[in-house]
Formats: C-alpha cells, sequence, structure tokens
C-alpha cells in the first residue's frame, strides 16, 4: 500500500547500531527521507488523480476502474519487460492500458450513458471486478517478479548512512516529469484549452462544435494510460499484485473527495498531502502507552487495550480515511472544490 | 381546498385490494413456513437461511439506493458491526446467565447498526450522489481497517466465535439443529420486510423518493434533504445490522470479512441484479445471487469472473434489473399484445445462447491454460465436458463467440421493432407503457 514501508521503517531497524550518532541526526536523516518517499507517493497517487479529475470533470462519472488500469499498466510492464526488456515496457504498457480505456469508453460506458449516472458507475464497478478476476486467471494470485532495471539498480545517494534507491529517484523524475508535460499541454495548447473549458462547460464545449465523444474517447484513454504509467514505474519497486488495485483504489478515491471532486489542483495538493501523511505515519513508532505510560493493569483484558497500545505506524493506513472523515466534516466541499457534486 | 385534497391523495383502496394485499402476506408466511416441509435435506435449510439473512440485507440497501437514490459502497460495516455486538451480547449473555433468549439478538444486532448509522451517517449524507459514493467507501474502509487493529474487540483474522445453545431455551428450543435456525430467519425476514415496506408507505419514504428525484424542489417545500438521507441512512442501517447479527447467529462466528469491501459489493450486486426500481427487486436479486453464487462455485472454477459479466450485463442491457426487465412487459400482458413479442425473442434467444456458449468456452480454455497448464486437457465445465487442447474446441468457441455476437445483432433489432409495434398497439388499446 505503501511505497515507503521499507526504507521509512529502515531508521528504526539500525538504531542499536548507531547509538552513536546524536539524535539530530536521526531525526533530519528520518525527515529527508519521508519527504522524500513521501513526495514520490504523493507523485504516484497524483499521476493516477489527475486523470481521474479530468476523467470525472468531463464525463461526469467517477471511473471505478482506474486503480484496476494502474494494475493493467503494472502487469502489462512485467509482461512487456520479459519480453522486450523495461524500456520498451515503460512506452507500450501505457499505450495499451491507454487503448483498452478508450476501448472501455467507446464500447462500454458511452452504451451505458443512457441508463445514468448510478449505472455509469456501477459500470466501471463491475469492471474493476472482472479485470481483477482476469488479472488472477492470467498472472495468478501471487506476487510477480518484476524487477528494477539493472541500469537503475544502484543506490543513487547515502544519507547517514541509509541508501537512496536510484529507481526511487527515477519514479519521482518521471512523474515530475509527467506533471509538467500535463501542466504544459492543459495550459498551452489548444487540445488542453477545450478540455480546461469541458472541465467547466462540458455542454458549452459541445456546442461549438467539437466532437464531444471523439474527446471523451481520448481523454479516458490518456486518463487511463496515465494511471498505467504509474503501474509500470510503480510495479517494481512496489509488489506487482493482483489486489493492488483494491489495496489502491479507496486511497485514490480518498484523494479526491479530499482535494474536491474536479478540482486539478485540489488533487495535486491532496496527493501530496495524503503521501506525506502516510510516509512520515509509517517511520513513526510512538503510541498513547509510550506517551503516558502502560496502561492500569484492571483494564489490560479490555479493548482499551488496544487503543492503548497501537503504534501511529499501525494506524497508517486508516490515515487517509481519517483526513477523509474530518475534512468531511470542517469542509465538505474538499479542499479546493467548488463543485456540489 | 377540500375538492384539490381529494383530486391529489390517490382514493382509499377498495376491500377486495385491501384483502389481496393481506392475502398475499399471508401467503408468503405460509410459504415459509411449508417450505421445510417440502425440502427437507439440512443443506436446503442452510440455503433457505443464507436467503433470508441476504433478502433484509438487499432491502436494507435498497432503502439508500433504490428509495433515497444513495449509492453506498459501505454498507457492510453495520451489517458487520451487528453481527459483531451479536456474538459478544451471545458470549456475556451465556457467561452472566441472563434471562435473554435468542430470538432477541437480532434486535441487539440492529440497534448496534442504527447507533453506528446514527454516529458516521451525519458526516456521510452531508452530500449526495457521487461524493456520497466515495464517502460510504472511505468509511467503510476506516472501519474494515480498523477492525483488524483493534485486536481485543474484533478478535484480529480468526473473528470471535459463540455458541448459540448457551441461551435461555425458549419453548424447549435450543437453537441447535439448522432447522431452528430457519425458522428464526424465516420470522425475523418476514417482520423485517414488512416493517421495510411499511417504511416505503410512510411520509418519510415518499420524502425519501422526492430526496432521490429531485433534492432542490424538496428543500423548497421545506424539507431538509440531508435530514431525509439522514434518517433513511438510520433505518438502512438497523436492518442492515439485523441481517448482521442473523449471519452471526447462523454462522456462530463473525470476522471481519463481514465488514469488508466484499461483503459490500455483494449486496449491491445482488440489490441492481435484483433490480432497485420495486420494492420486490431485492428480494428477487438476493435469491438469484445466493443460488447463483452457490451453484457457480460448483460447476466452474473462475465463477467470480462470471458473476462480475453477468453484473456488468445486466448494468448495460437491463438497468432495472430482473425485475425491471419483467414488469416492462406487464402492460403488454394486460393489452394482450405480449404474442407479437414473444416469437422475435424466440428467434434472439437462439444466437445470444450461441454466443454465450462461444465466451464461456473460450474463457474455460484459457483458463486451462493459465491456471493449471499441467492437468488434463480433458476439462468440465457447467457440467460439459470437452477437450481444451483440441483445435477443433477453439474453432468452434471462435465460430460460436463471433458468429453469434453478428446474428445476435441482428435478431435483437428485430425485438426492437417487435417491441415498438406490440408498446404501441398496446397504448392504443389504453394500456400506457
Amino acid at each position: 500500500m505503501t511505497s515507503s514501508r521499507p526504507s521509512g521503517l529502515a531508521p528504526q531497524a539500525g538504531w542499536g547500531k548507531r547509538l552513536n550518532r546524536t539524535l539530530g541526526q536521526l531525526v533530519l536523516e528520518l525527515l529527508v527521507i519521508s519527504t522524500l518517499n513521501g513526495v514520490l507517493f504523493g507523485m504516484l497517487l497524483f499521476l493516477m488523480a489527475s486523470g481521474l479529475t479530468v476523467i470525472f470533470s468531463m464525463l461526469g462519472v467517477l471511473n471505478f476502474a482506474h486503480a484496476s488500469f494502474y494494475m493493467l499498466g503494472a502487469f502489462f510492464g512485467f509482461q512487456i519487460s520479459r519480453w522486450f526488456g523495461f524500456w520498451p515496457a515503460l512506452l507500450i504498457a501505457p499505450l495499451l492500458a491507454g487503448a483498452v480505456g478508450a476501448g472501455v469508453e467507446r464500447y462500454g460506458l458511452r452504451r451505458v450513458h443512457k441508463n445514468g449516472h448510478v449505472a455509469e458507475l456501477l459500470f466501471t464497478f463491475g469492471l474493476a471486478f472482472v479485470i481483477e478476476e482476469v488479472v488472477q486467471i492470467i498472472w495468478g494470485k501471487s506476487p510477480v517478479d518484476f524487477r528494477v532495471p539493472p541500469l537503475l539498480d544502484f543506490p543513487a545517494f547515502t544519507i547517514f548512512s541509509t541508501n537512496y534507491p536510484a529507481y526511487k529517484m527515477f519514479m519521482l523524475l518521471v512523474s515530475i516529469a509527467i506533471f509538467v508535460g500535463l501542466l504544459l499541454v492543459l495550459k498551452k495548447t489548444r487540445i488542453g484549452l477545450i478540455v480546461q473549458a469541458a472541465l467547466t462547460h462540458p455542454h458549452m464545449v459541445g456546442h461549438l462544435g467539437h466532437n464531444v465523444g471523439r474527446i471523451f474517447m481520448l481523454v479516458f484513454g490518456v486518463g487511463t494510460a496515465l494511471a498505467a504509467v504509474a503501474g509500470v514505474i510503480a510495479g517494481p519497486a512496489l509488489v506487482t499484485q493482483s489486489n493492488m488495485a483494491g489495496l489502491l483504489g479507496p486511497i485514490l478515491f480518498v484523494v479526491v473527495v479530499v482535494g474536491g471532486l474536479g478540482s486539478l489542483p485540489g488533487a495535486f495538493v491532496a496527493s501530496l498531502l495524503i503521501g506525506l501523511v502516510q510516509t512520515f505515519a509509517v517511520s513513526m513508532n510512538g503510541s498513547l502507552s509510550g506517551a503516558f505510560g502502560p496502561l492500569s493493569p484492571a483494564y489490560e483484558a479490555t479493548w482499551l487495550a488496544d487503543i492503548w497500545g497501537v503504534t501511529i505506524a499501525q494506524i497508517a493506513p486508516i490515515m487517509p480515511y481519517l483526513l477523509m472523515v474530518l475534512i468531511l466534516i470542517f469542509r465538505p466541499m474538499g479542499l479546493l472544490g467548488t463543485r456540489d457534486t | 381546498m377540500s375538492e384539490i385534497t381529494a383530486s391529489v391523495a390517490p382514493p382509499l383502496p377498495a376491500a377486495a385490494e385491501k384483502l389481496r394485499f393481506y392475502a398475499s402476506w399471508l401467503a408468503a408466511a405460509i410459504v415459509l413456513l411449508l417450505l421445510p416441509k417440502i425440502f427437507t435435506s439440512g443443506g436446503s435449510m442452510t440455503t433457505f437461511s443464507l436467503i433470508g439473512i441476504s433478502i433484509i440485507f438487499s432491502l436494507s440497501y435498497n432503502i439508500l439506493l433504490g428509495q433515497t437514490g444513495m449509492l453506498s459502497f459501505g454498507h457492510a460495516v453495520y451489517y458487520g458491526l451487528g453481527g459483531f455486538l451479536a456474538i459478544h451480547s451471545m458470549n456475556i449473555i451465556a457467561a452472566d446467565k441472563l434471562a435473554i433468549p435468542l430470538p432477541v439478538i437480532p434486535l441487539i444486532g440492529g440497534l448496534t447498526g442504527l447507533l453506528f448509522a446514527a454516529l458516521l451517517g451525519w458526516v456521510s449524507t452531508q452530500r449526495s450522489g457521487t461524493a456520497f459514493a466515495m464517502i460510504s467507501l472511505g468509511v467503510g474502509e476506516l472501519i474494515a481497517s480498523s477492525a483488524l487493529i483493534l485486536r481485543t474487540f474484533f478478535g484480529g483474522e480468526a473473528g470471535v466465535s459463540a455458541n448459540r445453545t448457551k441461551l435461555l431455551k425458549l419453548f424447549g428450543w435450543s437453537f441447535g439443529p439448522q432447522i431452528q435456525i430457519y425458522y428464526l430467519v424465516a420470522a425475523w425476514t418476514l417482520i423485517a420486510v414488512v416493517a421495510m415496506y411499511a417504511l416505503t408507505r410512510t411520509p418519510l419514504g415518499r420524502m425519501c423518493n422526492a430526496v432521490r428525484d429531485n433534492p432542490e424542489r424538496v428543500q423548497f417545500v421545506g424539507y431538509n434533504p440531508h435530514v431525509v438521507r439522514y434518517l433513511a441512512f438510520c433505518f438502512a442501517g438497523f436492518f442492515a445490522g439485523i441481517a448482521g447479527a442473523l449471519a452471526a447467529i447462523n454462522f456462530e462466528i463473525a470476522n471481519s470479512a463481514y465488514l469488508g469491501a466484499v461483503q459490500s459489493g455483494t449486496v449491491l450486486f445482488a440489490t441492481y441484479i435484483g433490480g432497485i426500481g420495486f420494492f420486490i427487486g431485492p428480494i428477487v436479486g438476493a435469491i438469484f445471487v445466493t443460488f447463483l453464487s452457490l451453484g457457480l462455485s460448483d460447476l466452474t472454477q473462475v465463477w467470480q469472473l462470471y458473476f462480475g459479466l453477468i453484473f456488468i450485463a445486466v448494468v448495460t442491457f437491463a438497468p432495472g434489473g430482473i425485475t425491471g426487465l419483467l414488469m416492462m412487459h406487464r402492460p403488454l400482458v394486460k393489452a394482450g399484445t405480449l404474442a407479437r413479442l414473444l416469437p422475435s425473442y424466440l428467434i434472439a434467444l437462439l444466437p445470444t445462447l450461441a454466443m454465450i456458449a462461444g465466451l464461456v468456452l473460450s474463457i474455460e480454455t484459457i483458463v486451462h491454460y493459465t491456471v493449471n497448464p499441467g492437468d488434463d486437457p480433458h476439462i468440465r465445465a457447467f457440467g460439459v465436458g470437452f477437450d481444451a487442447a483440441s483445435p477443433y474446441v477453439w474453432a468452434l468457441a471462435a465460430l460460436l463467440l463471433i458468429g453469434g455476437f453478428l446474428a445476435a445483432r441482428r435478431t435483437w433489432t428485430w425485438v426492437g421493432h417487435a417491441w415498438d409495434d406490440a408498446t404501441s398497439a398496446a397504448r392504443d388499446k389504453g394500456f400506457a407503457a
């Protein structure tokens, strides 16, 4: 679920060996590594959330199967890198997944559109279910051996004896490059202009004579291809397994709700926020018993002991959901959201 | 003024209609009583119990989706919490020898569901539509993940178990044998179904429909849609809790799977496949999906794939579900023009079945090569044996799939013409579709 678990926990694993170093160095190391990992996870989330947001704004349907395209990207990438190597896979797998996505829009969603938004959302829900089953049938339930390419399999730099892998830097660079490219396309090109217009006034764009159907198909294809890019680059670093969509999907939807449905800047802020929150949470070992001392023996056997003894690292998986509930209580629109539904 | 009320309010039902209404409930009760006399095996008792639980759960889900227009991806939270509280209270009652019999336990589950729906519902129902769907998903994940962290209460991955026979005996019933559990489930199912039907006829039930159709106008009339959604959510939580408690009693265990996304997805499947537009839809869906999941898993290895494909097919081609499809034909039956439609159905059925057979054949062949490539290629799926290694089988699968698809597309346009023909004839006779 998190990209940060191994290296995020590393400082604690080697705690005993490094007693000779000062606490300040350890905190600094933790801060640097966790920030890097957090930004990386956040950028990966944004690669997916951006496509999801644009698709939602234009088609009015939240693509429940978006995380499934991320998974398809990872598995296509795995298969293609087996046949032709990693670099062709980085290019071909997103194109393939994007083509699948465009096909889904053209032959599935467009037909369901007349049955209403609930039917569209449920169609993508069923699709997510089917994609997971198909992936299980083809690649099995256990994780596949998707390796980091040898070219990038070395430590990029060392901070206070912790090696930071070059592949993670590569992931960060790719996601930032795509982010900048997306920004340029959206802000500087004519297609970007139409997409931007369609975000807020989809009907007007249709009235102006653009082929809205083709734009929809294109946007859906590009959005799912972006998710697949995230899948290909995340596959070797994380676990490539048939449940990866089910694990990441809910967090992705939390990102869009926290950022505000249909808001691209909101999705960006929320992605980074959730990436950082989760990464910092897994590297913290504090608990209530650590802060206030052990629980009195009278309550030892009750369920209070669970809450008392749980560490922040253990509740990291539920942090995004807690954040979402808090945001909804204080700002139901989401951080930067404007639209009501 | 009184004239306006008289023209707006529906006329009071005639005595005969009332009689028919109560007779149908009575008939349902008699059928539930007689079922164990017809199907006597223990296996069918288990199946019927599962169906009863699924009916309550699906109907409670339809209070949200069908009546109030809220698509929830986290309804299993209230089902699961009801189940857990039922198990814990059974253990406490047995340990302290309290004078509480087993049939009351589902009420505890229901109140738990109500309590948590009341707690979590206010935040969840602030917004409707897609935002609500995502929020329900997030809240569902929050509770399901918390269940794995709070191990003492939720029992970790193993769950918490209880012994249902240790409670106070009622009329000499120990509730050990499955048949007694069946009667318990059947009684609660009948009570819950009647209660949920009654709910749809109350002013609140009508306001729920109004909130589903046009929340803005509900505000104009002076109601707060948020409050209406919240109340519907609480009722749905209550009945889901009853279903969860019954499931816990039936299995004598509650584990974190009760709360999870799979459970939420299953109830959504059942409700939608049955049809959300009619009260009876989720009942049909619960029966259909329970039989499907029990039956398909015997017939094929990848039954979940077929399950998903059936769901997609229903969403795409029959958004009204099974009951929606059947009810579409009601004006035609009344007008007597259904006969014009039947021949085209029969013609369309043949290539459609051929296409499905081709699809199944291809899927099973692919499954043979990817999942268990080392096995004997003579495989059986859906009770039919064939050789997955034979090129003839591959050719047959491709022929059935492609040929069936092309032919089916042609024949279904004929069905469309026949449909238009039959409905316009029915409309001429005064039966509006």
